[in-house]
């Protein structure tokens, strides 16, 4: 896999940096019971929840490991592997499931061969179903990283991902 | 607390505003079910099945959670409540293995109690069902999340009385489990295995290992007793079946930790059944012990004290009594050695630990013993702990202090050279140098003094000796200090204030300020600290050392002590002697103040001791220099040694006498704070091992002298009639009360939880001024880094009882060395490297543990491991006073690489071998 042509791994800080852990310690310092925002803001910029970090952020916030562990692993929100390149997530609200979003996460699955929560073995792509986004009026939805796609048919799904198959390599791997 | 009145089924219950309808409902003899209320932690509300009707409120209530109000009407068994229970136990059933006939837990099981009391047999419900792998990942704590019902007590208990947090709950619904992070190992978790856990779970979702097979509940007969461990007391229920004990727990609210237990208590007694017990007398023949008759090792003994007697006098025998041991025992001990040998060379290893703290607060106070409770500690304000490690050394002593923080908010400032694990709960954690104690506590009463925080009332009334001792003070300033002990002027300076400001602030220390040259002068220091404050004779304050022995406290009150009688009672006393003459029939005792522990060994080394009489001691481990001890004890011309194993030392002896553990024999404890338990027989010794008590009786009458009757309850009325503060202490009150605490002068008096109320015992207090000295051995160019000593959370003392416990020994199988990441850097020393550790005494050989918990220039040796005894190393150099050894600070090298060839090391013996 050619790292160097993709920008999408330099959203993210490097889990054995923990200055940027440090700098959301330190927003958080003077107020309690933030661990929910802490465990958002460490995912934000590490993309993921890693041990190492988990366990900084139970040091410096004055958590034990497993109570850190616990709200990480009750909301679904967290994350504790990394994720792919691309995030893809899609709305199962009631009015995509009306929709046919399970025919959407369907076929996304085939294409890319796995499952709901999981990322592909080459770290491009990660799967997440998630409930309403508010955007029902172009239901069926799935938004990749920041770009919303809406009134999708299973046939569509194939070519929006295209998209992001970086340099169209994916294509090929995937046809 | 307000008083309220309420009507629960019928029955009006009076209680306090402070109580939930559960806890009114069982005080008045109601039984609400519950599975996941526990007495020992904060109600939680989740199970629902403790729900109760109460007249006026919209739905139902969760009795574990309701506070009572006056005039409340309750109802806890109508058609609605019956339905719900029986509808809450048929949801848990349905994810639930029906498997009580080969479940550890039938039989003290809640969920199967509840399930027969409501007749829930099965399930309506019939859903997916989990299978989860059973987890044995460590030798002691199995967890099988089929059978657990996600009451959480395993997490809380873990998190608010233990104050460690390995579990919570992990993901969501269904997968919701109480687990570890990551799916460790609990051996790879901050668990501290004292199977808390195991001991509030409801069903059999935790067990311990050791036990599983072995009996369930209607098989076994508990047996309350005292734990051998340390200082604490816990209460124990010792598990008997067909003679074997099989497990051991301790009743829910009751003795000093309140059904808490560490893992030595809960898990360490497999060494009493271990194969090496001493099973018969040995006596040395053509330089082997073999086995020999009572007769014959009985009369052995007394012939060589009578001929020592009859050669040198008295004072060539010496007898070492046991802080392992009951009172009785140690009464019994001395006695022999005052009445029937007429010798006062009588100590023990309180010497070691303690011995500073006799001879200091005796000075200060006029009693050298712990000056509040256990319990006390968690209405304090403000906690200053100072050379202990409390969780680890005395860990239900540990937990009080943990609470006292998360749960009250008291401030904790722990001064201690090592990282413990208390300085997570601290405020503030101070790193002195080893050895600088009084020098940190001179200035933080420098501070005191010069910023008005002294408590001028109290030093006006109650002490005496103040302005001699304020003018050493005002030359401690912190800055001086901070020079001194290595710490920053301003963290003395706020330690002061800490202390000084708190309405009510305990003092708690151990062996990290006795064991020292200075060892008397840092407890006059911290009793100054103590009497400046005003923080004595009162709730949540005073001076509180922690004995380290089972029976330390005990030992030292039965008169296991050169210079006193039981009770204190000088031997230099003409009155004294003639009441214990009178009493003892005895024609002459001696007024002469005996040998310590130290001196006996250096009068040995010199030829002088004839016969070394030692029971339940272990000095080949716990002792200074051993290399020097082990030449003193070949010297001793003839070595009597009363164990429960061959250690160390009994491999010296000349006579061995195998004697009863204290799950074998009748008996009292006294513990740290003064509480005077029951010790209780549950199992039989094995072969020919008899009581002490029997073995002390049989030499003394083959010196001429008969004892009597020597039953423990007996020995108690004698102890009773002549030691004042034990006065009021009888077998039949102990049956009925539980514990009484000492002074306790007659068999009205309740007992003293709180010393020096009112009025010191010598009067009035005493500022004794002190001046820092340094160590008796700094560091230097040969010799560069500070040795210092200590115990383990999972060892014992010598070892000789815990290393003996298969579980133990796997989690700790041997000795490290920690050193610090700076000092691992500069000696190229990795984690787990064998090195060797010289000092001019010796050298051991060992693994090396780098760790930041010492400061770079300290290293920390436990002193559990006779293969690689710390003791090898340390200073025999005394306090002048209290004439204890300085243990905790040497100084030592590192040795790395081909240059450890050279050396030559010095072992105590083998480990020994655990099995079960």
């Amino acid at each position: 896999m050619n790292n160097e042509a993709c920008n999408c791994k330099q959203r993210f800080a490097d889990v054995n940096d923990l200055r940027p852990l440090q700098q959301i310690l330190d927003r958080y310092r003077e107020e309690k019971g933030a661990l929910i925002p802490l465990l958002q803001d460490a995912q934000e910029a590490y993309g993921y929840l890693d041990e190492k970090i988990m366990r900084a952020l139970a040091r410096g916030a004055g958590y034990q490991l497993s109570q850190v562990y616990g709200v990480a692993t009750f909301y679904t929100q967290f994350r504790l592997e990394p994720i792919g390149e691309h995030l893809i997530r899609v709305c199962h609200g009631t009015a995509c499931h009306v929709a046919g979003a399970e025919l959407i996460s369907e076929e996304i699955s085939n294409i890319l061969g796995i499952k709901d929560g999981q990322t592909t073995e080459d770290m491009r792509f990660t799967l997440e179903s998630v409930m309403c986004v508010g955007a029902c009026s172009l239901s069926p939805i799935m938004i990749v990283d920041e770009d919303t796609h809406g009134k999708l048919k299973p046939a569509n799904v194939r070519k929006v991902l295209k998209r992001y198959m970086a340099d169209g390599e994916g294509e090929e791997a995937e046809a | 607390m307000e008083q309220i009145r309420l009507t629960i089924d019928g029955k009006e219950v009076v209680t306090t505003s402070d109580r939930t309808i559960l806890e009114a409902a069982r005080e008045a003899g109601v039984r609400v079910p519950s599975l996941c209320y526990e007495e020992r932690m904060d109600p939680y509300g989740a199970c629902r099945i403790c729900l109760v009707e109460v007249e006026g409120a919209r739905g139902l209530l969760p009795a574990c959670y309701t506070k009572v109000t006056d005039g409340m009407v309750v109802r806890t068994v109508t058609e609605d409540l019956l339905r719900i229970r029986r509808t809450i136990l048929e949801l848990i059933l349905s994810d639930h293995p029906k498997d009580c006939m080969t479940c550890e837990s039938a039989g003290d099981c809640e969920l199967q109690d509840l399930a027969y009391e409501y007749g829930v047999k099965d399930t309506p419900y019939k859903g997916e069902e989990h299978h989860y792998d059973t987890l044995a990942d460590n030798p002691l704590i199995e967890r099988d999340y089929d059978k657990c019902i996600l009451c959480g007590r395993c997490i809380r208990i873990c998190r608010e009385v233990q104050g460690v947090g390995v579990y919570d709950f992990v993901n969501r619904g269904f997968e919701a489990v109480p687990g570890i992070p990551y799916n460790k190992p609990m051996t790879e978790s901050p668990c501290e295995f004292c199977g808390q856990c195991v001991s509030t779970c409801p069903t059999g979702a935790i067990v311990s290992i050791p036990s599983k097979g072995k009996g369930r509940s209607w098989q076994v007969e508990k047996v309350r007793t005292t734990c051998p461990y340390c200082g604490c007391g816990c209460q124990l229920d010792l598990h008997v079946r067909e003679g074997r004990i099989i497990e051991v727990s301790s009743a829910v609210m009751t003795g000093p930790g309140e059904g808490n237990l560490c893992v030595k208590g809960r898990y360490g007694y497999e060494f009493v059944h271990h194969p090496d017990r001493l099973s018969q007398p040995l006596v040395r023949k053509g330089g082997e012990l073999v086995p020999a008759t009572w007769e014959e090792a009985l009369g052995a003994v007394a012939n060589r004290i009578r001929k020592a007697m009859d050669d040198k006098g008295p004072d060539s025998v010496a007898f070492l009594a046991s802080a392992r041991c009951t009172n009785e025992e140690n009464y019994l001990l001395q006695k022999l050695a005052r009445a029937v040998v007429g010798t006062n060379n009588v100590d023990h290893c309180a010497r070691l630990c303690h011995a500073s703290t006799v001879a200091g607060l005796a000075m200060s106070f006029g009693s050298g013993a712990m000056t509040n409770s256990i319990e006390d500690l968690e209405k304090a304000d403000c906690i200053l702990v100072t050379g202990s490690n409390t969780t680890e050394g005395h860990p239900i002593i540990g937990l009080r202090i943990k609470r006292a923080v998360m749960k009250n908010g008291c401030r904790l400032i722990v001064a201690e050279p090592r990282h413990i694990r208390l300085c997570y709960y601290a405020q503030q954690w101070i790193r002195q140098r080893p050895g600088t104690d009084v020098a940190l506590f001179n200035a933080m009463m420098n501070v005191i003094l010069s910023e008005g925080l002294a408590d001028e009332d109290f030093i006006r009334e109650r002490t005496e000796g103040f302005e001699e001792f304020r003018k050493t003070v005002e030359q401690y300033t912190p800055e001086r200090a901070a020079e001194i002990c290595g710490v920053d002027a301003e963290e003395i300076r706020r330690a002061a204030r800490t202390y000084a400001t708190a309405e009510r602030a305990a003092i708690v220390f151990a062996m990290g300020i006795t064991q020292h040259t200075t060892g008397v002068d840092n407890v006059l220091t911290l009793a100054n600290l103590a009497m400046l404050t005003g923080n004595l004779g009162k709730e949540g304050a005073g001076v509180n050392p922690l004995r380290g022995q089972n029976n330390v406290q005990g030992a030292c009150d039965m008169g296991a002590l050169p210079n006193v009688f039981p009770g204190y009672q000088a031997v230099s006393d003409a009155g004294v002697r003639e009441k214990f003459e009178r009493a003892w029939g005895a024609d002459y005792l001696s007024g002469n103040p005996g040998l310590t522990v130290t001196e006996i060994m250096d009068a040995a080394f010199k030829g002088d001791v004839d016969v070394l009489y030692i029971m339940g001691e272990n000095p080949m481990i716990s002792d200074p220099d051993i290399s020097h001890l082990k030449e003193a004890l070949e010297k001793v011309d003839f070595l009597v040694v009363q164990d429960i194993f061959l250690t160390e030392t009994a491999a010296f002896a000349d006579v061995v006498l195998p004697s009863a553990s204290f799950a074998e024999k009748e008996g009292t404890f006294t513990n740290t704070d003064r509480r005077v338990q029951r010790v209780r027989k549950a199992v039989e010794p094995p072969g020919e091992a008899r009581e002490d008590s029997w073995i002390i009786a049989q030499v003394a009458s083959r010196l001429g002298s008969d004892m009597g009757e020597v039953s423990p309850a007996k020995v108690m009325e004698e102890i009773a009639s002549l030691t004042p503060s034990y006065g009021g202490i009888s077998y039949a009150r102990l049956e009925r009360e539980g514990e009484l605490r000492w002074p306790c002068p007659d068999a009205e008096h309740p007992g003293t939880p709180i010393l020096h109320v009112g009025k010191f015992t010598r009067g009035k207090g005493l500022f004794k001024p002190v001046e820092y000295r340094p160590p008796a051995e700094e560091p230097d160019d040969e010799y560069p880094l500070v040795l210092t000593t200590g115990r383990l959370l999972t060892h014992y003392h010598t070892g000789t009882m815990t290393r003996r416990v298969e579980a133990l020994n796997q989690l700790v199988p041997s000795n490290r060395v920690w050193i610090s990441p700076a000092d691992a850097e500069r000696y190229g020393v990795a984690d787990g490297e064998e090195v060797g550790l010289q000092s001019r005494r010796g050298a051991i050989r060992l693994e090396a543990k780098v760790t930041r918990k010492v400061a770079e220039g300290v290293v920390f040796v436990p002193f559990h491991f006779g293969e690689s005894p710390a003791n090898a190393l340390t200073n025999p150099a005394l306090d002048p006073v209290a004439k204890i050894p300085e243990l905790k600070v040497a100084a030592v090298r590192l040795v790395t690489g081909e240059a450890m060839q050279g050396l030559r090391y010095v072992t105590a013996g083998e480990a020994p071998v655990a099995a079960r």
